[in-house]
């Protein structure tokens, strides 16, 4: 219980002060997460845009596999990514193991699914309305996801927010493609890990704190741009 | 406002750079929880521009990064292996930097009695017969590798032990943490014990046998079979390390009063 509230007095401390460790791993957290969350929200929405509007034989094996995903282990990820850009493995020469874009690639590929199935689902809905309207007006292909994109908007974010959360609170993978390099790799989950080595419970925790309140922060700044629950719509 | 937004996106992405000289050096943990890294690091870099990138893992994880070429040199304590290491032309050379020793820990009521032994190798047989709670770090790490060479010598096989024998396959400071939790043994280096924030009823039960001597050793990761490897920078390190100046920084660091590492690199 000790720990808890020492945690809680060490992040209004730490926040307080500002802390230049602490602004630096935040803000390459949110540099790394934002990062991934832009890369797999643009492969992510065209992809489930196209599984709705597209019928080929293999489309429910696609949904279905991509569903499974969304359970993909992060730690399995990270070693994957790490095989492959280890000087050992096929993309070694590019140099890219233990940098921040290592970790952004882990991400990206434990989110796309995520995002993907969120986004898929709710295109499917809309997709029941609007299936005859641009049968009739002999729309392209490509201008049915368009529209279907851009009319889901708000169900868009609250995938992408969902992907932003799995991606903002992750540790296995990245533990292992960034290596938790101090001013290099470190972020906050890395942090929270190392500390708790350490047994500095208190620190572990106060940065934990911090986590949660920039994941909240974020979410809100996001929902206010995008100007939803206002306006009587819900 | 969305502007004020943009802007903060501005500041996020461009908060990376200042580029100086890189050098990824893979050390163990044990090493990394002392703390000592954190005074060496910044001189390191002030003395010669370097920018010293610390992987921390366990020796044997840190030989495996440096078989593969991902590090540029590795800081790890367990001779075999890095003998070994140097012998299958991975390193060029193994360099002696500095040592300091592995205690025995426990609870502080010692039902096994290990603080009236005179000997690692009897503190051990004391807790297999009396079959306590010992945490062992299994994860192939230098520490791990001086435990299972501690067993051997008693005569003992862990593998047959029964489950008081808890192999964790962890950090040194989550093995502890464990050893804390459960009240249990563990082995653990001098310096991470002196680090570590979270003892509850643990103390250090024993200590000063020979066989617990702890020799950390700096490779650079040969050349000749990696040559993106920055040997020039791995060279001035080396240099820095085995330098008067590096001396006097090792042999001068202390936690609560007690000194942790002794400097014994060969000029």
């Amino acid at each position: 219980m000790g720990d808890l509230w020492l945690g809680i007095w060490q992040a209004c401390v730490l926040v307080a002060s500002a802390d230049a460790d602490l602004i630096e791993i935040s803000l390459r957290s949110l540099q790394v997460t934002l990062t991934a969350l832009v890369l797999a929200s643009f492969l992510a929405f065209p992809l489930a845009a196209l599984l709705t509007v597209r019928r080929f034989r293999s489309r429910r094996l696609v949904i279905a596999v991509l569903n499974a995903l969304m359970g993909l282990p992060p730690v399995v990820v990270g070693l994957l990514v790490y095989v492959l850009l280890s000087r050992a493995g096929p993309f070694g020469v590019l140099g890219l193991l233990f940098t921040p874009t290592a970790m952004i690639i882990a991400q990206v590929i434990i989110i796309v699914p995520l995002i993907a199935s969120v986004a898929h689902q709710s295109l499917r809905d809309l997709w029941h309305d609007y299936h005859d309207l641009l049968i009739s007006l002999n729309v392209t292909q490509w201008q049915k996801m368009r529209t279907l994109l851009w009319d889901a908007r708000r169900a868009l974010l609250t995938a992408a927010l969902a992907g932003f959360g799995r991606a903002m609170g992750e540790v296995g993978a990245i533990m292992i493609v960034g290596g938790n390099i101090d001013h290099a790799t470190r972020v906050l989950t890395t942090a929270i890990a190392l500390e708790t080595g350490r047994g500095d419970f208190a620190l572990a925790l106060a940065l934990g704190f911090v986590l949660i309140a920039m994941t909240v922060l974020i979410n809100l700044a996001i929902h206010w741009l995008g100007r939803t629950e206002r306006e009587g719509r819900w | 406002m969305t502007r004020v937004f943009l802007a903060g996106l501005l500041l996020i992405f461009s908060a990376q750079g200042g580029k100086s000289e890189q050098f990824r050096m893979a050390v163990t943990t044990s090493f990394h929880n002392s703390g000592l890294s954190e005074l060496l690091l910044p001189k390191i870099k002030s003395d010669t521009g370097i920018d010293v990138q610390l992987l921390v893992v366990g020796t044997g994880q840190a030989l495996r990064l440096a078989k593969a070429g991902d590090v540029d040199a590795i800081l790890v304590h367990s001779r075999a292996a890095e003998e070994a290491f140097v012998r299958q032309g991975y390193a060029s050379h193994r360099r002696e930097i500095m040592y300091n020793d592995f205690v025995l820990v426990g609870p502080s009521d010692d039902p096994a009695g290990v603080a009236n032994v005179t000997t690692a190798n009897a503190g051990l047989t004391a807790i297999a017969l009396t079959r306590m709670d010992f945490i062992s770090r299994g994860d192939d790490s230098g520490t791990h590798k001086t435990e299972t060479g501690l067993w051997a010598d008693a005569g003992l096989d862990p593998d047959g032990f029964g489950a008081w024998y808890k192999s964790v396959g962890a950090g040194m400071g989550a093995a502890l943490n464990t050893a804390s939790a459960l009240g249990a043994y563990v082995l653990t280096d001098r310096a991470s014990w002196l680090n570590f924030g979270n003892r509850g009823d643990l103390e250090l039960l024993f200590s000063g046998d020979p066989a617990l001597f702890n020799q950390y050793a700096y490779l650079p990761v040969s050349a000749e079979r990696h040559p993106h490897v920055r040997a020039t920078r791995a060279a001035r390190v080396e240099d820095w390390l085995t330098s008067p100046a590096s001396q006097k920084m090792i042999d001068g660091y202390t936690i609560a009063g007690q000194k942790l590492f002794v400097f014994n690199a060969q000029p």
